[in-house]
């Protein structure tokens, strides 16, 4: 089961960015447990700048964007 | 060059709709039909282009090309780094602390944060189509100053003591930050291309209803404020429309999308170009939302601080202009 983390500060981006990878994990079968990060220490901690930003399994794998979901698929698949 | 967009609407309101000429709803829906038409297409082309020459620019390589500059180039660059690099408002926030924990001033961090959502692509854009070029020249030279003297009072005060307790001590620590090397490859054309036009779709699809409100707004404005009620009754003459303006701008906050027509139906009633500045400043720059997301980094006492300074140097900014206004 993979750990994934949206960090954001709440917009409608971050909450778009997790709704898209829980459904994406579905429809891949893949296990998921996607939490939204809105502390601004902790976001400050992965040095991220830009948001909506992705972690998993500890590890910064996107920042500044909504990931596509051919992205998602890539990392899911890892 | 924008004659095409005042054909169009002379065509549509004229002689499609074939209301009479100098009447009050053909005005107002001659204005809405010829600054919403010249605004979409101008922003469809300029977003496009600028995207395409900005692709490579970001917050990250902003932060490295800051850090470790001496504090007076640091106030210009972080300006001027804040009237071109956009971002989203909800990344105010990391954009904030990113800078903080790099060790690059306060003062440099608020330059940057204030000129931003006041002077961007979009708005900048939008002057010089509806306004004009010295106008433009103005508004950009005024936000400009704006963010580097408000920069420079904040580290004059010590803003950094004001900070939430996590974000001061990572400012403490930062000497011994390493900070992300931004290498990438060069990016190719293509690239470009594609950034360009994701920033389009992304841009457009935020600010369009902005440009309605706006443009609807100056319309309604435009077709039914008799010529001279404005100048009669926020003239020169009354000191108080200033602040007044100042004020009545910061629960109306919006993107400069949307004031840019306001104002530019404002100015064309008669207003003067300083109160009509200072208006639209504060507007776009002080906003609650914004200052509650900040509160996260800032103790309260900070943000008041931000708060007072933004409203006593818009108030100022348009006394100036509008004293100055006449000689231009």
């Amino acid at each position: 089961m993979k750990e994934i983390s949206v960090l954001g500060s709440g917009c409608a981006k971050c909450t778009k960015t997790a709704e898209l990878i829980e459904e994406t994990a579905r429809a891949m079968g893949c296990e998921v447990d996607v939490t939204k990060q809105t502390d601004p220490a902790v976001i400050m901690g992965y040095g991220v700048m830009s948001t909506p930003a992705v972690v998993i399994d500890g590890q910064l794998v996107h920042s500044g964007s909504m990931p596509l979901r051919a992205q998602i698929e890539q990392w899911l698949a890892d | 060059m924008f004659a095409v967009f005042t054909w169009l609407a002379d065509w549509l309101i004229y002689e499609v709709f074939g209301l009479p000429a100098g009447g009050r709803w053909a005005d107002a829906l001659h204005f809405f039909v010829e600054d919403t038409t010249k605004i979409l297409v101008l922003l469809v082309v300029m977003i496009y282009v600028i995207a395409l020459i900005r692709a490579s620019l970001n917050v990250e390589r902003v932060r490295l090309f800051l850090s470790g500059r001496h504090r007076v180039v640091g106030y210009v660059l972080g300006a001027g780094f804040g009237a071109i690099t956009p971002f989203c408002s909800c990344s105010s926030i990391p954009v904030f602390l990113g800078f903080i924990s790099a060790g690059i001033p306060v003062g440099v961090t608020m330059a940057f944060l204030l000129t931003s959502p006041l002077i961007n692509e979009v708005a900048v854009l939008l002057l010089l189509g509806l306004l004009g070029w010295k106008f433009t020249a103005l508004y950009v030279v005024v936000g400009m100053s704006v963010g580097m003297l408000g920069g420079l009072l904040l580290d004059l005060w010590h803003a950094e003591r004001l900070l939430q307790p996590f974000a001061a001590k990572a400012y403490q620590q930062a000497p011994n930050a390493t900070l992300g090397e931004v290498a990438r490859p060069a990016m190719s054309l293509a690239e470009r291309h594609a950034f360009a036009r994701g920033e389009l779709a992304e841009i457009f699809g935020r600010v369009w209803k902005w440009v309605l409100i706006g443009v609807g707004l100056g319309a309604a404005l435009h077709g039914f404020v008799p010529q001279g009620w404005l100048e009669a009754h926020l003239g020169q003459g009354q000191w108080w429309s200033v602040p007044a303006a100042v004020l009545l701008g910061i629960p109306l906050y919006s993107n400069a999308t949307g004031v840019i027509p306001v104002m530019e139906s404002l100015i064309t009633k008669g207003l003067p170009v300083g109160t009509a500045i200072a208006f639209c400043m504060s507007t776009v720059a002080a906003s609650l939302p914004e200052f509650i997301l900040l509160k996260q980094a800032m103790q309260l006492k900070l943000l008041g601080l931000l708060f007072g300074l933004l409203l006593v140097s818009f108030t100022l900014v348009g006394w100036a202009l509008n004293l100055l206004g006449p000689v231009l």
